[in-house]
C-alpha cells in the first residue's frame, strides 16, 4: 500500500479523532452523573453524595482538560488536511461547527469555572444549576457535532453551485436531518453508558480492596442500575441507527453485514473472514432468514450485497464488519453485567460477597470506550469512499499540495505529544482513583493568587503530601 | 452581514492578540526570571485568565470557518507545518499549567513545554501575518502555492517581531500584576524590549511598503490612517515615561494601545481585502443563508455572552497577586 497524502491524512484524522472521542464520551456522561449526584444530595440531604461528587469532579477536571486540548486539533484539521472539504462545504459545515464552538464555550467555559471553584461560593441550588448547565453544554456540543456528521452521512437541504460549493437552502432540513434523531441519542447514550461503567468499575474495585467501602458500594450499585436501564435503550437506538443505514447507506450496510451477493431471503452472518480481493467470505457462520428480519423486518425481503455497487463505490469491508461486531459484543457484555449486578444488588449483602462478579465489573471499565470507538469506526469507515455521502469523494476533499513527508511528520509529532499528555493524564487520573473519595485537606497554595481558587485537581505538591498521592 | 462578521472576526483576533499575547509573552520571559519563586508568581499572574484568553483563538477560527470558509481553507492549508507545530506548542503549554504542580520528577519537562509552546505560538502567528501581507499565491479562490510558500524572509522577520511585541506586553502585565519581584524584573527588561519593538515597527513598515507599493497609495488615499502611528507614538512615549517613573498604572494600557494602533494600521492598509490582494471580504464570505443562520444564534447571543464572561473573569481576578506565599 502506498502511503499517499490521502491515506496519511485519513490515518491522521482517524488517530486524532479516536483519541479525542474518548474524552467527550467520558465527560458528557460524567457531567450528567455529577448533576445527578448533586440533585440526590440536595433532595435527600445525605452526605455521601457530596463525597462522591467531590471525588468525581476531580477526575472530570482532568478528562475535560484533555478533551479540550485534543479537540482544538480537530477543528484545525478541517482546514489543514481537508482544505477542499472546508472550501466546498464551508457554507454548511462552517456555521454548524461554529455553533459547536460557540455553544461549547458559552456554556462550558462560563460555568466550568463555577463548577470547579464555586462549590462554597454559591448556594446549593445554584451549584446544581451549574452542573446542569455544564452537562447541557457538553450535550449541546455533541449535538452540533452529530448534526454536522449526520449531514456528511446524509446530505440534505443544500444546493450545489457551478463551481462545486455546497450552499445551504434549508437549515431546518440540515438540522432536523432524519439521521440526527437516532444518531444523536445513540452517541449521548454511549457516553452515559461509558461513564456508568467507569463509575461501577471504580466502585467494584474499592469494594474488592475493602477501601472506601460505603462509597464504593454506592458507586457500583448506582452505576450498574443506571446501566441496566440505559443499555437496553441504547440497543433500541442502535437498531434504529441500523435501520437508517439500511435505507440510506446500503453499501455501508452490506459491508457491516459482510454480504457480497444480493440475497432473498438473506441470512445473517454472525462471524466471517471477509476477503475483498475475491469478493467473498473465506469462512462464515450464518443464520438463514435472520438477515432479512434484521434488515427489513420480513422473512422474505431482498437484501443488497456489495457486488451490487461499483467497486469504486464500495467501502472497505473488514473494518466496519469487525468493528460492528466488537461494538455489539461489548454492548451485550455490558447488558449481562449490568443486569446481573442490579439483580444481585437487590439482595443486600449478596453483591458484596460475589467477588468474581466484582472482579469482572472492575475490569469492565474499557467496554464503553471500546464500543464507542468501534461504533464510530463502523460509521466513518463505512461511509467511505465518500466524505459527503454520494456527493463528494474523500480523495477530492483532501488538501491538494501537502506531501506525504509533511503529513507523516505531523502524525509522528502529534502521536508523540498525545502519548505524552495521555500517559501523564492517565497517571494523574489513576492517582486520584487510587486515593479514593477521601476528604482532601485544603490545598496548599503555592504563591498563587488567593483570588484564584485552587488549581484542580490538587493545586500543588502540598496536596500530594496531604492525600498520600506522592510517589 | 458580511461587514458584521468581518468586524466580529477583527474584534476576536484583536482580543486574542491582546489577551493571549500577554500570557504568551509571560511564557517567553519565563526562563529569564530568577528562581522558582519569581516564576511561580509570574504564572500566578496569568493562570486564572490564560484559558479564557486562548478561547479567543478558537472563536476566531470558528468565525473564520463559519463566515469565511474560503480564507479558512487557504490559510490553514498554506500554514500546514507551522500550524501543527503551533497547536502542539499550545497543547503542551496548556497542560503544563495543570501538570506542572502535580509533577514530582517531570516539572522541568512541563516548564520546557510551557516556554517552547509560547515561543512557537507567537512566532507562527507573526509569520502568518507577514506571509499574508506579502501575499499568498491564490488563484480563483484556491491556494496554488506549496507548503513552504509562507517561509519568506519577510514573514520570518514578522514572526520575530511579534515575539518581541508579546514579550513586551507580557512584561507590562506581570509588572502591573505584582508588587516586588516580578515587577522589578519587568522594569528591568522593558526598556530593551521597547527599543527592539520600535526598531522592528519602523523596519517592518519600510520593508512592507517596499514589497507592496499599493500600501503607500492606501495611505495617501486614506489619510485618517496616519492617526494610527500618531496614537502609537503617544502610547509609546507614555509607556516610556511610566517605566522611567517606575509607575505601573498605565503600563498595560499603553502596550495595548500600541498593539491596537498597529492592528488598525494593518487592517486599514488592506481593507477591503481579507487576503491581500487576492480575496476581498465579500469574495471570501459564505452565502447570506449561512451568515444569517450564524447571526441569529452565535452573533446575537453567544458572542455578547462570551464578551461579558471575559469581562467578569478579569473583574473577579483584578488587583495584584499576593506575594507572601510559601516558597
Amino acid at each position: 500500500m502506498d502511503l499517499t497524502p490521502l491515506l496519511l491524512s485519513r490515518i491522521q484524522f482517524a488517530f486524532t479523532i479516536s483519541f479525542h472521542i474518548i474524552f467527550p464520551a467520558f465527560t458528557i456522561g460524567l457531567a450528567a452523573w455529577l448533576t445527578f449526584l448533586e440533585a440526590c444530595g440536595l433532595i435527600t440531604g445525605e452526605k455521601i453524595y457530596r463525597r462522591l461528587s467531590d471525588f468525581w469532579l476531580k477526575i472530570f477536571a482532568v478528562a475535560f482538560g484533555l478533551g479540550v486540548v485534543s479537540g482544538i486539533v480537530m477543528a484545525f484539521q478541517f482546514g489543514t488536511n481537508w482544505s477542499e472539504l472546508a472550501r466546498r462545504t464551508g457554507p454548511i459545515q462552517g456555521p454548524l461547527l461554529g455553533y459547536e464552538s460557540f455553544t461549547a464555550f458559552a456554556l462550558e467555559a462560563a460555568f466550568f469555572g463555577v463548577l470547579m471553584f464555586g462549590r462554597d461560593r454559591v448556594p446549593r441550588w445554584a451549584y446544581l444549576l451549574t452542573c446542569l448547565m455544564v452537562s447541557l453544554g457538553t450535550s449541546l456540543s455533541a449535538f452540533w457535532i452529530m448534526v454536522n456528521n449526520s449531514w456528511m452521512q446524509y446530505p440534505t437541504g443544500y444546493a450545489l453551485t457551478a463551481d462545486g460549493i455546497f450552499v445551504p437552502t434549508s437549515w431546518s432540513a440540515i438540522i432536523f436531518n432524519e439521521a440526527v434523531w437516532t444518531r444523536f441519542p445513540h452517541m449521548i447514550l454511549a457516553a452515559y453508558v461509558t461513564s456508568a461503567f467507569c463509575v461501577a468499575a471504580t466502585g467494584a474495585w474499592y469494594m474488592l480492596r475493602g477501601k472506601a467501602v460505603q462509597e464504593g458500594r454506592a458507586m457500583a450499585v448506582m452505576g450498574l442500575r443506571l446501566a441496566a436501564i440505559l443499555v437496553p435503550i441504547q440497543i433500541v437506538f442502535g437498531h434504529l441507527v441500523g435501520d437508517f443505514v439500511h435505507d440510506a447507506q446500503p453499501a455501508k450496510f452490506a459491508a457491516i453485514e459482510g454480504r457480497w451477493n444480493d440475497e432473498q431471503p438473506a441470512s445473517e452472518i454472525l462471524i466471517a473472514w471477509p476477503d475483498p480481493q475475491n469478493e467473498r467470505n473465506r469462512f462464515e457462520l450464518a443464520v438463514p432468514y435472520l438477515g432479512s428480519v434484521i434488515g427489513s423486518m420480513s422473512l422474505t425481503a431482498k437484501e443488497l450485497g456489495l457486488k451490487s455497487f461499483a467497486p469504486e463505490d464500495r467501502p472497505p469491508v473488514a473494518i466496519p464488519f469487525f468493528a460492528f461486531r466488537i461494538m455489539v459484543g461489548c454492548g451485550l457484555l455490558m447488558l449481562a453485567i449490568a443486569w446481573l449486578g442490579s439483580w444481585l444488588s437487590f439482595f443486600g449483602e449478596r453483591i458484596v460477597k460475589a467477588r468474581m462478579f466484582l472482579v469482572a465489573t472492575s475490569l469492565s471499565f474499557p467496554l464503553g470506550f471500546i464500543a464507542t470507538l468501534t461504533g464510530w469506526f463502523t460509521a466513518e469507515v463505512g461511509r467511505q469512499p465518500w466524505v459527503v455521502y454520494g456527493q463528494l469523494r474523500t480523495r477530492d476533499a483532501v488538501t491538494p499540495f501537502i506531501s506525504s513527508y509533511e503529513i507523516a511528520g505531523t502524525i509522528i509529532l502529534v502521536g508523540f505529544v498525545y502519548a505524552l499528555i495521555f500517559g501523564f493524564g492517565v497517571l494523574y487520573i489513576y492517582r486520584l482513583l487510587r486515593a479514593g473519595p477521601i476528604p482532601t485537606a485544603e490545598p496548599h497554595l503555592y504563591g498563587t493568587n488567593p483570588k484564584r481558587p485552587m488549581s484542580l485537581p490538587g493545586a500543588s505538591p502540598g496536596v500530594a503530601g496531604a492525600t498520600g498521592l506522592g510517589e | 452581514m458580511v461587514e458584521f462578521w468581518a468586524s466580529v472576526l477583527a474584534l476576536s483576533i484583536l482580543l486574542y492578540v491582546l489577551l493571549d499575547g500577554f500570557d504568551l509573552g509571560v511564557g517567553m520571559l519565563f526562563p529569564f526570571a530568577s528562581g522558582e519563586r519569581e516564576r511561580s508568581r509570574m504564572l500566578a499572574a496569568i493562570s486564572p485568565v490564560w484559558d479564557g484568553n486562548e478561547t479567543w483563538l478558537v472563536v476566531s477560527a470558528a468565525t473564520l470557518f463559519g463566515a469565511f470558509p474560503a480564507v479558512f481553507s487557504i490559510i490553514l492549508s498554506a500554514f500546514y507545518v507551522p500550524l501543527f507545530v503551533m497547536l502542539i506548542g499550545l497543547i503542551l503549554r496548556g497542560v503544563a499549567f495543570e501538570f506542572r504542580y502535580k509533577a514530582s520528577g517531570s516539572r522541568r519537562l512541563w516548564d520546557a513545554g510551557f516556554v517552547a509552546g509560547s515561543y512557537v505560538a507567537a512566532f507562527v502567528q507573526g509569520t502568518a501575518v507577514g506571509a499574508m501581507v506579502q501575499g499568498l499565491p491564490v488563484e480563483g479562490g484556491v491556494f496554488v502555492g506549496n507548503s513552504m510558500s509562507w517561509a519568506s524572509p519577510f514573514a520570518l522577520f514578522c514572526g520575530a517581531g511579534l515575539c518581541i511585541g508579546y514579550a513586551m506586553i507580557g512584561a507590562c502585565w506581570i509588572t502591573a500584576k505584582s508588587a516586588s519581584s516580578p515587577a522589578a524584573f519587568g522594569f528591568r527588561v522593558l526598556p530593551g524590549l521597547m527599543a527592539l519593538l520600535l526598531a522592528f515597527l519602523v523596519a517592518v513598515f519600510v520593508w512592507s511598503v517596499q514589497i507592496r507599493l499599493p500600501i503607500l497609495a492606501r495611505w495617501t488615499e486614506r489619510p485618517v490612517l496616519l492617526l494610527c502611528p500618531l496614537v502609537g507614538a503617544i502610547a509609546f512615549t507614555g509607556l516610556a515615561v511610566s517605566i522611567w517613573r517606575r509607575s505601573d498604572r498605565f503600563l498595560f494600557l499603553g502596550a495595548a494601545v500600541i498593539f491596537i494602533a498597529a492592528f488598525a494600521a494593518l487592517a486599514g492598509s488592506f481593507l477591503p481585502y481579507m487576503l491581500p490582494f487576492s480575496l476581498t471580504i465579500w469574495e471570501a464570505a459564505s452565502p447570506p443563508a449561512s451568515l444569517d443562520f450564524l447571526f441569529w444564534g452565535a452573533g446575537l447571543f453567544v458572542l455578547p455572552l462570551t464578551l461579558a464572561y471575559t469581562l467578569i473573569v478579569y473583574f473577579i481576578f483584578r488587583g495584584k497577586i499576593v506575594e507572601d506565599g510559601p516558597s
